[in-house]
């Protein structure tokens, strides 16, 4: 009995190696937010300060924990250097930086592609799988609890079912010349480098990142959402360099996305079959615009690194 | 790799720096440069490194020698406005600075414990250095100085354990302009959002968290 028991568990264990099951497949865009009108204001979520003091507030904390300090808080989940708030800015509170606010009350929803509902818990799975290359925390675990709390928290007061101004990246459009990865290259030097590297590759004190990898083993995966060029310039402009978002020109922050996601990182854990073009054909080739499986000076992008 | 990249470039340091250079700099350090003007470190900056806030005079023990580096030929090219040190960096060769700030990086480092973001923060400065005040553009002082302020690299500096006269004078220092050696205004533009009673705060802060 205890034999086959074991023999059960290698072989759950062999093909979860072989095909892992990935929670919420469909990682593409939803519409962008609307424009914040002149009288219209953003949401305000609560002050740290106004938490209850009680299990309400206590699990509203650990979420926030896990949040900012995600890699040590559950280093199980975690396969890359990355927090959460590496890309929700201000604890996952600010405006225009993908806020926790504007994520909790747009779910569940229904997604056309994979005609399915999706969870937020399913969303937030879909994060550790992708952006944080690690494994989704269950259902019913306690950090999830953890961190839905916290986002219900923060959402405090704030429409449900309806996007948001401030909710998600603001959408910046392609430049009419499209992009140059060359001139990216310029703008990271000048405007990136400082921070995360002249490679990439962010800087650490001790065993910790203090400025994230943008790139490399240690970065968000093929299949984070972020590795859309599109995303990241929208990301980017409006928040990068840390603390001057809205200094970067269209046009500068699109070079410098698509210079960043030009470079390889781990590969998209829904591969198929081992094939970068299978995997290219349906998961990425309608999905914004991205490089994955494309050719960039000769070089087939999306090999992955480990 | 990159700690890999780091072990070959302090080895190469190392070899560049022969001892009698190394002797060199602690020589500079403690009776001063070759030349006129070149005046001792240790006057203000003190055997250890750790300085005299009272006077203003910083920390710089165990700092980055490229940091300490630039920061003397910033005082040289007037980017950092400083009467006492423009003359003194001045008389400074080249080869004395690379000598000099070396020997400073050696000096032995404040102990700091570690303060996560996960902390609910206390009073006005801890909030500011773990949350910032993103209604104004300003990050958190530890997303770009380390978790505990303690340095990143060779372009953010060691703020645990600095004096907080020297802290609240150098943010006012970006306010005014007098310092403007950062790349992109990066730090000028969050120290010109500051009040005054945020950067004491903020100065106390850092201060108090090496020992």
């Amino acid at each position: 009995m205890k034999k086959l028991l074991v023999s059960i568990f290698a072989l759950t264990a062999i093909s979860a190696a072989i095909a892992a099951p990935v929670s919420m497949e469909d990682q593409s865009q939803l519409k962008p937010a609307p424009a914040k009108a002149d009288n219209e204001q953003y949401h305000i979520p609560p002050l740290e300060a106004d938490l209850p003091d009680n299990a309400f507030g206590e699990m509203v904390r650990k979420g926030h924990a896990i949040f900012v300090d995600t890699k040590r808080q559950v280093p199980e989940l975690v396969g890359n250097g990355l927090n959460c708030s590496n890309c929700h800015l201000d604890q996952g509170r600010l405006a225009d930086s993908a806020p926790m606010w504007g994520a909790y009350t747009m779910y569940p929803a229904y997604r056309k592609k994979n005609d399915k509902v999706n969870t937020f818990a399913e969303r937030i799975q879909g994060c550790f799988e992708f952006s944080m290359n690690g494994t989704p925390p269950a259902a019913d675990s306690e950090t999830m609890t953890a961190l839905t709390t916290f986002a219900y928290w923060l959402a405090t007061g704030a429409p449900s079912g309806v996007k948001t101004p401030g909710s998600g990246y603001p959408d910046v459009a392609q430049p009419a010349g499209g992009y140059n990865i060359e001139n990216g290259k310029q703008v990271y030097a000048e405007q990136c480098a400082i921070c995360h590297s002249d490679n990439g590759l962010g800087q650490k004190v001790g065993e910790n990142y203090v400025f994230p990898p943008l790139w490399g083993a240690s970065s968000f995966n093929w299949g984070a959402g972020m590795h859309r060029i599109n995303t990241a310039a929208s990301f980017i402009q409006a928040n990068m360099p840390l603390g001057k978002g809205g200094t970067l020109s269209d046009q500068q922050a699109w070079d410098v996305a698509a210079y960043m996601n030009s470079h390889e990182r781990p590969q998209d854990p829904r591969l198929i079959d081992g094939d970068i073009e299978k995997t290219r054909v349906k998961f990425h080739a309608n999905d914004g615009v991205n490089l994955y499986g494309e050719k960039v000076n000769g070089v087939l992008i999306g090999q992955g690194v480990k | 790799m990159r700690a890999f990249k780091h072990l070959i470039y302090s080895g190469l340091l190392a070899a560049a720096i022969s001892p009698a250079m190394a002797d060199d700099g602690e020589k500079i350090y403690k009776q001063g440069g070759s030349q006129p003007g070149a005046l001792a470190c240790i006057t203000c900056h003190m055997a250890d490194g750790r300085g005299m806030d009272a006077g203003g005079f910083p920390k710089i023990a165990g700092d980055s020698p490229v940091y300490l580096a630039k920061q003397i030929h910033d005082f040289k090219s007037g980017k950092r406005e400083n009467a006492i040190m423009l003359p003194i960096s001045s008389a400074l060769t080249e080869d004395e600075i690379v000598a000099v700030t070396q020997y400073m990086s050696t000096l032995e480092k404040f102990d700091v414990a570690e303060i996560t973001r996960a902390k609910a923060p206390e009073g006005l400065g801890e909030t500011l250095a773990l949350r910032g005040d993103w209604s104004r553009s300003i990050p958190e002082c530890v997303a770009c100085h380390g978790p505990s302020g303690v340095g990143v690299g060779d372009v953010f500096p060691p703020l645990a354990g600095q004096g907080p006269n020297y802290i609240a004078s150098q943010l006012r220092a970006w306010q005014q302009g007098t310092r403007k050696n950062d790349q992109n205004d990066l730090m000028g533009h969050i120290a010109r959002s500051l009040t005054e009673e945020e950067i004491t705060a903020v100065a106390a802060y850092f201060a108090g968290l090496g020992k």
